[in-house]
């Protein structure tokens, strides 16, 4: 008894969420004003829960028989999910008014979206990954067509369901195959019996569907296609979610599962397929990015190639590369909620001012937000001395540390070109004066939560120390 | 270890300058130029005491501040001064004033963020020179280029947009390959040092020990990166448009400066670290410093703009210090040293004079122009002055340069051929064809051109900035011991790590 009440000590980021989620809905089914309520209750539970997860990261334990893992870089990705659902919390309190879906239920799906990913991150069976990965998922087709009305929502929700379902099956049919072999789904035992399974045919095609399922979910490349539709049709606070929140739970995933069973070294058996994904995600990400001329699908591509990169932190295999991949989704994710946030403030009602084209002159009329989106554009093309810049780094570092200096090289093309089409939006802000006249609304939250991912951005680019020491200390 | 904070007082102060200029507001033009001013002219000060307190006898680095950045990759804060940077920053907080103050009529548009940008400019292009440690050299080095960019892009000519993408992609592109190279060394060093680092001094050590044919590789991927900036025969295609399109300012701090930044790196990063590879590859290293001596100096002939005569003209002077640097004896490095900071004050005087006549007469076509010498007579003998001065007139300071690393190229043992130094040697007569031709064009004959009628000569306050320049040009070329002696000791610490690499006694600070 007294074990199940210190494991519940563990949990508390867990307790918060899963205590959201339910005060949420009957706070939804009662209240006349539900949406300002639910509003300060979302900022509550992310912000409690983020915090908590950094100030307890140092309870390292495993709990409820082996199936849970708290503490260390568990409650890293914690404080990354929370966070981000923060600063998405702050954008959509003014957005999805504008777009049209002040439904209550945005901010409980939101809330379980998140709960799902935090899930993931702490799984230590294939089940709980199963469970929080469904939970995440579902919960992000709902919000991907959250406005029922809109063709484009529909579009992306549909696709982004039938898609992302099929992954699912491969997923689950990798789990299956694992089980079957290996007579087990706790993430401990496999690693035991791990070295007994590599020559099992039937094992490594689980672990390799498996893996192929979860390629599609950090939308790497080829199972990319359904990216930039979805990003384009969904509410941009929505598709900001999706690339950040969505990709890092998904990393998360993939690290609690394969660098446990190789070790530490997701590489070796896979590699091939991991330097193959990565590569070409890079590269065709930045290069369809160019031809883009809407910022959301610019975005979206953009994203492609994030994971591109991402996944060199895989390829490298050893702990330089987990430890990469997890301060880039950190800096990754603050930066692109920032412009995915500022595209938020400029998009007009119905889904007008998404071209690229709006951006003209926006620093004359708007210089702090032209400002703002710069720094996120520098930071998304890894220039120092913005976090993107260090995350890069670091993971081109384990790449050459286990002596794929070659995909760094490859990182490096695909960068050159990335700076492209990240300067372009700073090119049309500053060095074009006319343009057309898009009033960015007014939203004070949103403008919090720009400022915040900024903040965040710069800082973690400038002193990257600590929270690298704290990730490296528990790998 | 002592610590001292005196160079990172020089480093920040543009910083927090630049941080509070964001706080005055947009219609006080002229209280936002007054403050850019005085925050640079502050800058310069502390960089005189830096200077006064410079060891010139100390081979070392100096006035080092050094602590732990990035604890667990051993990156370090660590900035110190020698005598193969001390000139440079030096160059760099005399120019920033001076451009500042050349701006004043020319920039009328957004004054605020343009003196955001110098100033922010200007604490990149200190902490280039400063950076011991690889890590925060290429922090630096990449940063600087945002306010260039936007200095060419916001405030440059009509094509300023493709310029401006052109300059940064291009540098960028050779960046990046430098930073994997900066991993690929720190990485292969800690099998020697037992430890990863990209301290400067540290790898130094390991440097040499690195066999000659990854060494190559390294040497490449930093030379590029650097022969990109310098710019380097045949990587010099951003330069014209870049120097065209931007603001004189823009101009001034890309020629003045930035372009130092490159040759700079070869003399601090790739001789140490690569010394057996830098002795292998110096003649075709040099073979290309020859070609941008003479293919700059022939371009420049044929230029109708005034403004990307001098463009090209920095191609052939930056030619010269390569070639002196590869060299690898005393004069010639000494000699590059000096090139370097003639080149910083001859091209940026140039430069400041064409935006004086282009603020009047809105073209820098050579045609346009004719027979100004009655109406603008102290322009006309500016011009005269410090187009003698890039040409390398005995007795002004771009002799003094040319001619120590035309000797040292003839008696270097590394390049083993004095033919490097003959065909050079022409290079200097074709500048005095390409620059006393252009003088001729626009100074001398008829005026043909009635626009011209009303041209006014230089204000003081155009007078006050091309003064103090002069000045320089007169002191170099007269008595340059003032400037060689800080750089001696430094440069035959270079030469030593070269010619017996590993052997020498560096301090481990």
């Amino acid at each position: 008894m007294l074990n199940s009440l210190q494991d519940l000590y563990h949990i508390i980021p867990l307790l918060i969420v899963s205590g959201g989620i339910l005060v949420s809905i009957i706070v939804e089914m009662y209240s006349k004003d539900s949406e300002k309520i639910l509003f300060a209750l979302s900022i509550l539970v992310f912000g409690a829960a983020g915090l908590f997860s950094l100030y307890s990261v140092n309870n390292v334990s495993i709990l409820f028989n082996g199936m849970l893992a708290t503490g260390g870089n568990v409650n890293v990705f914690s404080f990354i999910f929370n966070i981000g659902a923060f600063i998405v919390t702050l954008l959509s309190a003014d957005y999805i008014r504008k777009y049209g879906t002040y439904y209550g239920e945005y901010y409980i799906i939101l809330q379980s979206s998140v709960l799902g990913m935090m899930l993931m991150a702490g799984a230590k069976d294939l089940f709980i990954i199963f469970i929080g990965l469904e939970l995440m998922s579902i919960s992000f087709y709902v919000l991907a067509g959250l406005n029922r009305k809109r063709y484009n929502a529909n579009e992306a929700s549909l696709k982004y369901f039938l898609l992302g379902a099929f992954a699912t099956g491969f997923i689950v049919y990798g789990i299956g195959l694992i089980y079957g072999t290996a007579q087990t789904t706790s993430i401990d035992i496999l690693t035991v019996r791990f070295p007994q399974l590599t020559g099992n045919l039937l094992f490594l095609a689980g672990v390799l569907l498996f893996l192929v399922g979860f390629t599609f979910k950090i939308a790497a490349f080829p199972f990319h296609m359904w990216v930039p539709d979805v990003y384009q049709g969904s509410p941009t606070v929505v598709a900001g979610l999706f690339s950040t929140g969505g990709k890092a739970a998904a990393f998360s995933a993939i690290l609690v599962t394969l660098a446990a069973l190789f070790n530490g070294n997701v590489g070796s058996l896979f590699t091939p397929y991991l330097i193959f994904v990565s590569a070409l995600s890079m590269i065709y990400g930045s290069i369809v990015a160019i031809s883009q001329d809407d910022i959301k699908r610019m975005l979206a591509y953009s994203s492609i190639s994030h994971a591109g990169y991402l996944a060199i932190g895989l390829a490298a295999g050893n702990s330089e590369g987990t430890a990469g991949i997890i301060f880039y989704l950190a800096a990754y994710s603050f930066m692109n909620l920032g412009a995915f946030g500022i595209v938020a403030l400029i998009e007009g009602e119905n889904e007008t001012n998404l071209s690229i084209a709006s951006y003209a002159g926006l620093a004359k009329r708007n210089p702090a937000l032209a400002a703002l989106l710069s720094i996120f554009m520098f930071s998304l093309s890894g220039i120092p001395p913005f976090a993107g810049f260090f995350g890069k780094y670091y993971v081109f570092f384990a790449a050459i540390k286990s002596g794929l200096t070659w995909l760094a090289l490859i990182g490096i093309l695909s960068s050159v070109i990335s700076v492209y089409f990240y300067l372009r939006i700073v090119v049309l802000m500053y060095f074009k004066d006319q343009g057309e006249e898009v009033i960015p609304s007014k939203s004070a939250m949103g403008m919090v939560g720009v400022v915040l991912s900024a903040i965040l951005v710069v800082l973690l680019g400038v002193f990257p120390g600590s929270i690298i020491n704290l990730i490296s200390s528990f790998l | 270890m002592e610590s001292n904070t005196l160079l990172t007082i020089l480093l920040f102060a543009p910083l927090i300058g630049a941080l509070l200029t964001m706080f005055l507001k947009n219609s006080q033009e002229s209280l936002i130029r007054y403050f850019g001013l005085a925050v640079s002219i502050i800058v310069f000060v502390i960089s005189l005491v830096v200077y006064y307190f410079f060891d010139s006898n100390n081979p070392d680095f100096q006035f080092i501040h050094k602590f732990r950045w990035i604890e667990n990759l051993n990156v370090f804060y660590f900035v110190g001064v020698d005598g193969l940077s001390i000139l440079l920053v030096l160059l760099t907080t005399f120019l920033t004033p001076l451009t500042l103050l050349s701006s004043w009529s020319g920039i009328t548009s957004r004054v605020k963020e343009f003196t955001f940008f110098m100033l922010m400019l200007e604490f990149g292009m200190i902490g280039v020179f400063l950076s011991l440690d690889l890590f925060l050299f290429y922090v630096f080095w990449e940063a600087m280029l945002i306010p260039m960019y936007f200095i060419i892009g916001i405030w440059g000519g009509e094509q300023r947009i493709y310029a401006s993408i052109k300059f940064f992609i291009y540098t960028m592109a050779g960046s990046l390959l430098m930073l994997v190279a900066i991993i690929w060394l720190a990485v292969y060093a800690s099998g020697f040092l037992g430890y990863f680092t990209t301290s400067l001094v540290d790898l130094y050590q390991a440097g040499p020990t690195i066999p000659v044919s990854i060494q190559g590789f390294m040497f490449f991927a930093f030379a590029l990166s650097f022969a990109i900036k310098v710019p380097l025969f045949p990587l010099h295609t951003w330069l014209p448009d870049a120097h065209v399109q931007a603001p004189t300012a823009g101009s001034v701090i890309l020629a003045g400066v930035l372009l130092k930044m490159g040759t700079y790196g070869l003399l601090r990063f790739n001789l140490p670290l690569f010394p057996q590879a830098s002795i292998e590859y110096a003649p075709f290293i040099s073979v290309l410093a020859v070609v941008g001596i003479i293919y700059g100096a022939l371009v420049a002939m044929v230029q109708t703009d005034m403004k990307k005569l001098v463009a090209y003209s920095s191609v052939a002077h930056l030619g010269f210090v390569v070639l002196g640097i590869f060299s690898m004896n005393q004069i010639a490095i000494q000699g590059s040293i000096i090139q370097m900071i003639n080149h910083g004050l001859s091209t940026g005087a140039l430069f400041i004079l064409v935006g004086v006549i282009y603020e009047r007469t809105h073209t820098r076509e050579i045609s346009e122009y004719g027979g100004i010498a009655r109406l603008v007579p102290f322009y006309s003998f500016a011009l005269m002055f410090t187009s003698l001065s890039s040409i390398g007139l005995p007795g002004l300071n771009g002799f003094v340069g040319e001619f120590l690393i035309l000797t040292g190229a003839f008696k270097s043992s590394v390049l083993n051929s004095w033919l490097f130094s003959i065909v050079a040697a022409s290079g200097v007569i074709f500048a005095a064809v390409y620059l006393l031709w252009m003088y001729q064009r626009v100074v001398f004959g008829e005026v043909k051109n009635p626009k011209l009628s009303g041209l006014k000569d230089m204000t003081a306050r155009e007078i006050l900035v091309v003064i103090p320049i002069f000045i320089f040009i007169v002191w170099i070329g007269l008595y340059p011991n003032t400037f060689l002696k800080l750089s001696d000791k430094s440069t035959s610490k270079v030469i030593e790590q070269v010619m017996n690499p590993g052997k020498s006694n560096l301090s481990l600070p």
